[in-house]
This record gives C-alpha cells, sequence and structure tokens, in this order.
C-alpha cells in the first residue's frame, strides 16, 4: 500500500467561511446565555430545586461520551492494529478533542459559581468521582494531544501504538467516570446501578462513531476530497455492532428493573407513565437504535448511503434523548423516603418534577456543540490531519483495477 | 507597506506577529498613564487594629482565611481576626449616621481594593455592615 | 441491728408539716426547672464549648422528632428556620421567587398510609448522616461533615455543581438561584451556591438550641447529644420506638422519628 500523504483543507470558499462564521456567531450567543445565567442567577433557567441539573449538563454529558467513543476508531488502528483504520485516525483524534472541550465548556459555564474554577482545579475531594473526573478529563486532553503528536511527528511514529494503548485504557476509565457519576448514586431510583459505567462505554463507542462518520464525510465531501463508499460500509457494520451493544445492555438494565418489586414505580415511570416513556420508545429505541439497524443491515438498505448516513444521524439523536431520559428523567421522578404513604409537601415530595428547558440553557448547550464545531473546523485547515484522498485504490490494500471498485466523489 | 515588497511569506509573518506583540505591550501599559489617586483609607473607631497596619495590608487576607477555616470547618469562633471583628470596627457611617454597604464605594473594603482592582467575593454572602444586636430579620432587602 | 434496718425505721418516722411544705416546694422547684431546661439550654456543663474550642468527635449531635405530636398544618418549626436562617423572604424585582426555586431548608411532609390509610405530619430537613452521600460526592470537599456530627456546606469552596443535591437521599438541599437580598451576620448565604440545614450551628456552638426545637409548642422536636448516654435525648431513644427514613441505604441519619 503506497503511503498516504495527509494535507490541510484550503479552507478559503465561501461555504467553509459561512460555515466558520455561523459557529463563531453561535459561540458568542452561548457565551451571552452563560453571562446572562451567571449574572442572573439559575432562576432565569428551567433548572429548579427538583431539577437540579438540565438541558446543559445532557448536552455536556452527550459530548463528554462522544468524544470518549470519537477515539475509538484511531485506538481500532493503532492498538488494534486494524490497518484501513489508521489513515483514519488523526481526525479521530481531533473529534474527541474537539467534542470534549465542547461539552466540558458548558458544563463550566452552568456551575453556580463558575469564577471558582481555580478553586475546583486545587481542592479535590477524591471520594467524589467528578474530582476525579476533573482529572481523567484534563489527562485524556493531554494524552489524546500527544498521541496526535506521534501520528503527526515522523520519527515519533514508532509511539502511535504505546500512546494508543495508553488512550484506549485512559479512555475506558473516563467513561466508567462519567457514568459512575450516576451509577453511584443510592438516592434516585433510575440510578445507583453498576451498569451505568459499561452502558455508558458501549453508547460512547455508538455516538462517538455515528458523529465520526458523519463528520468525515461531511470534511470529504466539501473540500472535494476522494472517500471510499466501501469504507463508510466498513463504518456502518461496526456502528450497527456498537448499536446493537447499547440496546442489549439498555434492555438488560430494564429488564433487571423490572423484576424487582422496589423498582417498579421508576420502571412503570420510565417505559409507560410520561413523557419519558414517549422519549424512551420513540426516539431512543426505535429512532436511535431499531431504526437504524434496519438502514444498515437489512438487504433492501443495506450498503446505501444516504440510508447510511440517515442512520448515523438518527443514532446520534437517539443516544441524546437516551441522555436526556436518563438525566432529566431520573430526576423527575420523586425521591421515595415513606415507600409506604403517599406524600405530599410544599417542597414537592411525592410528585414528579416538571421541567421545561429555557432558551439560555439551549443557547448554552448548542453553543457547546459549536466549541466543538470551531475546534474541528479550524483543525483540519491548519494542520493535516485528513489524508488527501480516501479512495479505494489509495488505501485498500486488496484493490485491484480490475476490480475497478466505484470511488466515491 | 510592508506587504507591497517582495518580502517572502516567513518574513511578513514574523513583522505581523513583531508587530502585534509590541502593539499589545503598549496598549496594556496604558494604565501606567493613568492619573489614579493614591486611595484614602477611612480612619477606624479604636486606637489601634488587632495587627500592625503593615502586617494587616499584606497579610490580612491570610488572616480571614484561615480564621474562616477555623470557624467553619472546626466551629472556632474566637473574635481577634473574625470577620465581624473588622466590620466592628472598620465601618464607614454616612450622612445619616448609617454604616455604609459593600455597594458604597465609601466602605472600608473598597478604598483600597477599587484601587487595587482585586473583586471581594466576601460580601456576596457575608454582612458588609457592623453587627447590630436584635436586627430584625425580616427587613426589606439592603441596598 | 442492721444498717438496712435502721434506714427502714427512718424511714418510718413521719415528718412534720414545714418540713414537708419546704420538701415539696423544693421537689417543685427542681422538677419546673428540669422539665424547662432542654428547651432552652442544651446540655450539661460537662459539654459545654467555648468559642475557642473545636469542635469535638466525642459529640455527635441528633434530633428526636415525635411525630405523633406534629399537626397538619403546622409550620411553626419551619417559620423558625426560615426566620432563624434569612431564607423566609426570597424575593427577586419585588416579587416572591416561585416555589420550584424557592430555598427550603426543612419542609413539613404530610403522609397517608397507602394501605392502611393512618395519616402522619413530620418536618424533613438535612438529616445529618453519619455516612453522608452528599460529603462523599462533593467534587471540591465543600460538602463535610464536622467532627461533632453535623453536616455543612463550606460555601467559601462551593462552587455549584449541585451533586450533593442529586446524591442526597432526602432531598434536603436548596440551591440559591437567585441573589441573596438579606445578608444575615450569622448565616452567609449567597447566590450559586448549595445550602440546606444546619442544625442551627451558630445557635449550638454558644450552647443554644436550633430554632426548630426551641419554636415548637408541642415540643415535638428534641435535640442533644446522642454520644452521651445521660443526655436526655439518649434517654429518650433508649426506650422508644424510633427510626431512620430511608435506613435500609445505611446513611445513618442524626435524625430519628417516633411514630412513623
Amino acid at each position: 500500500m503506497k503511503k498516504l500523504i495527509y494535507q490541510e483543507i484550503e479552507g478559503k470558499s465561501t461555504s467553509y467561511i459561512k460555515v466558520a462564521a455561523g459557529l463563531i456567531a453561535t459561540i458568542l450567543v452561548g457565551l451571552l446565555a452563560a453571562y446572562y445565567m451567571e449574572h442572573n442567577g439559575h432562576v432565569v433557567t428551567g433548572m429548579n430545586n427538583q431539577i437540579v441539573w438540565g438541558l446543559p449538563h445532557v448536552f455536556a454529558i452527550f459530548m463528554i461520551v462522544a468524544a470518549s467513543g470519537a477515539l475509538n476508531i484511531a485506538s481500532i488502528g493503532s492498538v488494534f492494529g486494524k490497518t484501513p483504520y489508521k489513515p483514519l485516525a488523526p481526525l479521530s483524534a481531533l473529534l474527541s478533542i474537539a467534542l470534549l472541550l465542547g461539552g466540558l465548556s458548558i458544563l463550566l459555564l452552568d456551575l453556580g459559581r463558575p469564577d471558582r474554577l481555580i478553586v475546583a482545579m486545587t481542592h479535590f475531594n477524591f471520594k467524589s468521582i467528578f474530582a476525579w473526573n476533573i482529572i481523567l478529563y484534563n489527562g485524556f486532553l493531554a494524552i489524546v494531544a500527544v498521541y496526535i503528536w506521534t501520528m503527526m511527528e515522523g520519527r515519533f511514529n514508532k509511539y502511535t501504538k504505546p500512546v494508543g494503548i495508553a488512550a484506549f485504557i485512559w479512555r475506558l476509565i473516563l467513561t466508567t467516570g462519567t457514568g459512575s457519576i450516576f451509577g453511584f448514586l443510592v438516592a434516585r431510583e433510575a440510578y445507583d446501578a453498576a451498569i451505568m459505567a459499561p452502558m455508558f462505554i458501549v453508547l460512547s463507542f455508538s455516538v462517538g462513531l455515528a458523529i465520526y462518520l458523519l463528520v468525515l464525510y461531511a470534511a470529504y465531501k466539501y473540500s472535494d476530497r476522494p472517500l471510499s463508499e466501501k469504507l463508510i460500509n466498513r463504518l456502518k457494520n461496526l456502528l450497527g455492532v456498537f448499536v446493537g451493544g447499547v440496546l442489549l445492555l439498555v434492555t438488560i438494565f430494564h429488564l433487571t428493573n423490572l423484576y424487582a418489586a422496589e423498582h417498579s414505580g421508576v420502571e412503570h415511570f420510565t417505559l409507560n407513565g410520561s413523557s419519558y416513556a414517549f422519549m424512551f420508545w420513540v426516539f431512543q429505541i426505535f429512532l436511535g437504535s431499531i431504526l437504524p439497524l434496519v438502514f444498515f443491515y437489512h438487504p433492501a438498505f443495506a450498503n446505501q448511503l444516504k440510508l447510511t448516513l440517515l442512520g448515523a444521524g438518527l443514532v446520534i439523536v437517539g443516544g441524546f434523548f437516551q441522555i436526556y431520559v436518563i438525566v432529566i428523567g431520573g430526576q423527575a421522578y420523586p425521591l421515595e423516603l415513606f415507600p409506604e404513604y403517599d406524600v405530599s409537601s410544599s417542597f414537592y415530595d411525592g410528585e414528579v418534577a416538571l421541567y421545561f428547558p429555557s432558551l439560555p440553557e439551549m443557547l448554552l448547550g448548542i453553543g457547546g456543540v459549536a466549541i466543538a464545531g470551531v475546534i474541528v473546523l479550524f483543525g483540519v485547515k491548519l494542520l493535516k490531519f485528513l489524508p488527501v484522498s480516501l479512495a479505494d485504490k489509495d488505501i485498500d490494500p486488496h484493490y485491484n483495477s480490475q476490480n475497478k471498485v466505484a470511488n466515491k466523489k | 507597506m510592508f506587504f507591497s515588497l517582495a518580502l517572502n511569506r516567513q518574513k511578513q509573518q514574523h513583522f505581523s506577529i513583531m508587530a502585534v506583540a509590541v502593539l499589545f505591550c503598549l496598549f496594556i501599559s496604558l494604565p501606567v498613564f493613568a492619573d489614579v489617586p493614591f486611595p484614602k483609607v477611612p480612619q477606624a473607631k479604636g486606637k489601634k487594629c488587632v495587627e500592625e497596619t503593615a502586617f494587616m495590608r499584606r497579610n490580612h487576607m491570610e488572616l480571614l482565611m484561615h480564621q474562616r477555616d477555623d470557624t467553619m470547618r472546626k466551629g472556632i469562633r474566637t473574635t481577634k481576626h473574625s470577620l465581624q471583628g473588622c466590620l466592628d470596627c472598620h465601618a464607614v457611617y454616612n450622612d445619616e449616621n448609617m454604616p455604609v454597604t459593600i455597594q458604597s464605594e465609601k466602605h472600608f473594603c473598597n478604598s483600597c481594593h477599587n484601587y487595587a482592582a482585586v473583586k471581594i467575593d466576601c460580601f456576596g454572602c457575608h454582612n458588609s455592615k457592623p453587627f447590630v444586636k436584635k436586627q430584625p430579620r425580616t427587613e426589606k432587602p439592603e441596598i | 441491728m442492721t444498717d438496712h434496718e435502721n434506714s427502714a425505721k427512718n424511714l418510718l418516722k413521719a415528718p412534720d408539716n414545714k418540713s414537708r411544705r419546704k420538701f415539696i416546694g423544693i421537689a417543685s422547684g427542681v422538677t419546673g426547672m428540669t422539665l424547662l431546661a432542654p428547651g432552652i439550654f442544651l446540655n450539661q456543663v460537662a459539654q459545654a464549648k467555648t468559642d475557642a474550642e473545636a469542635a469535638s468527635s466525642k459529640v455527635r449531635w441528633g434530633m428526636l422528632i415525635d411525630t405523633n405530636k406534629c399537626k397538619s398544618g403546622c409550620n411553626d418549626c419551619v417559620s423558625a428556620c426560615a426566620d432563624e436562617n434569612g431564607w423566609k423572604n426570597q424575593t427577586r424585582n419585588n416579587e416572591e421567587l416561585p416555589n420550584e426555586v424557592r430555598v427550603q431548608w426543612m419542609r413539613k411532609v404530610e403522609l397517608k398510609g397507602k394501605k392502611t390509610g393512618r395519616e402522619v405530619s413530620l418536618p424533613v430537613m438535612c438529616q445529618h448522616c453519619e455516612k453522608p452521600p452528599c460529603v462523599d460526592v462533593c467534587p471540591t470537599g465543600a460538602s463535610f461533615k464536622r467532627d461533632d456530627g453535623i453536616v455543612l456546606v463550606d460555601k467559601h469552596t462551593c462552587i455549584g455543581c449541585r451533586y450533593c443535591m442529586m446524591a442526597c437521599p432526602y432531598k434536603a438541599r436548596s440551591f440559591v438561584h437567585s441573589p441573596v437580598e438579606f445578608h444575615d451576620d450569622y448565616m452567609p448565604r449567597g447566590m450559586g451556591t448549595v445550602e440546606s440545614c444546619t442544625f442551627c450551628v451558630h445557635l449550638v456552638d454558644k450552647n443554644k438550641s436550633p430554632a426548630c426545637v426551641s419554636s415548637c409548642n408541642e415540643k415535638a422536636i428534641m435535640f442533644g447529644d446522642l454520644n452521651d448516654k445521660n443526655s436526655d435525648i439518649s434517654k429518650r431513644v433508649s426506650q422508644v420506638a424510633s427510626r431512620q427514613i430511608r435506613g435500609d441505604l445505611r446513611t445513618d441519619p442524626g435524625v430519628r422519628y417516633q411514630g412513623l
């Protein structure tokens, strides 16, 4: 296989500038929303003493989980030695950093006292998984930066594998930490489950790859570079496996809970008795898992580019709603202090809490997504993240000129 | 002007970076030329402070932070270095003989902190007026 | 004659009226004082803490709430707490905050048995657990347990992440959603931090009772040192049936409820 050439994209076209301008404007609006929330207090948001974590946290956790999974593509190349994935590694690492930074900025800007970031970085309670996450997230940024460096600097290419392995292990610990944020909470019926950690890990694989697939396609389409459709199909097949994996763990989680009388209340709430049930079944399960699987594997639909892309998009939507149901739905269900009694109080004991996302929260969340977008957009322009060609003839070791596999233009 | 000459790209970049760096240094040094008067620190009650003035100027933050941890974490409520102790003596009164709050630039802490441009975090939570016994807790919001 | 028979003989000697009256007078006085004392002064002289002393782990502050004495609709304890700690009036732009963002350090919960129909009323506040989940999850260590068992939020270090609110099994904590308009001398509170019942630590450190305890007309709330075998609360919990809320979580709350 001939050596691949990596090159920055030109990034001077009108559409590039328009996208960049749009993203920067979105970031500015997001920052404005954050300032508004910080200055006036969280009273201007939809969050309250019952639903303490809202839409910003859903965005942030989704992006952090996706960040971890986006690095998967690079890991498959570096750690597991699958050659077709190696050219995809630099973009995978860039996307992973971008998503993590985007998610973290939302999280930090939503704090009650964001001016106390220095306090958060200097006072650590090591029993708290949050404190561990701060270390894990920053360490992740450092490791991935080194990882990119080993990939781009020719004489460090020999270190790509060990650094890749380190990044892979770090990633698994990081996503375990993210899932454990909820898994460690005994207080709430919807949490307190060890399966949260592995579920988040497989979810990260799924949404990370889905986002990567769409970003890869967009990057090559809009820079007029060839991208092999065979490669897309390969990624699609892998994505389907991950979607199936998530579905499996979600099923196990709910079946186990359904078995226990203790959890019958929250299971009824999540699966049958609330707006979260609608989100669960329609967005998470049907649109986010079943339909993509059909698009990816059913002979009538498989290997069609448009359906692959649509399926990836649906996986992203489904993953987002999965986090929404976990974070918001888990808080909406009342705490069971007195299981034998019907309760009522001025503090909404016994009542399902209501939550309506407010505009500042939405703008902050979207601003975070825009931060990730800007990092990728500028990254591929400033540094050599993208191979000049991902056409079959350039990347497929088994390519035979007689087979004449059609290249995607 | 320089860009119209046939300089190569690298030299152009170097020049741009140097120009930006120089302009930036000039910009942030502007405050040196501003004419801000040295603060007039209001006279406090009593003969002297619990510590020497020079010591206080440098270390009052250390004392406050140590005391706050002692009080918060251990329940030690000695008054020598307490915030309330400071406010008792260092309260500034306005024309109606009422103590001013941190919102006023006449407040003792503001007299130096405004000059030094160091934001004070304490009074987001703490009362910035001296303690008055039997202060009704349901009074209207302070201005 | 043995000592035993001697003392028995002494008992049989009938006292005269004067000494009888004196005895009754003194006895009533002493009884009256012991009845009044728990509501005002906490503990015997042995445990009194001075300003310079740190809180000691020899002490564990706890509460016993007799729900049989709690009347449905009575909010005296909640009002007293709000008055004492400065959260009674929560306004923004001259309007009271909506209830869902109002800080509530304690609330009265009305219960009705699902199968029994029995009605109970009780106040719920921070349970000051021995093993507080809120302390475990706080990333900066702002949520902490003092040596004497009182669980507090160090507002100097709190970054307002609200993880402790997610973790609390009793939903005891509130987030300050709006700028605080009244700055109290003894209970500083500020926007962007999390807070909850402090057992009126500023009063307890001066050997006084928490506001809820002193305000209850029915004397339904008892407060004291659970580690002191001679304290009124220790004696009472050893005699009456009481339980902790969500005791199965093994957080070991310092607040116990009677009649639940």
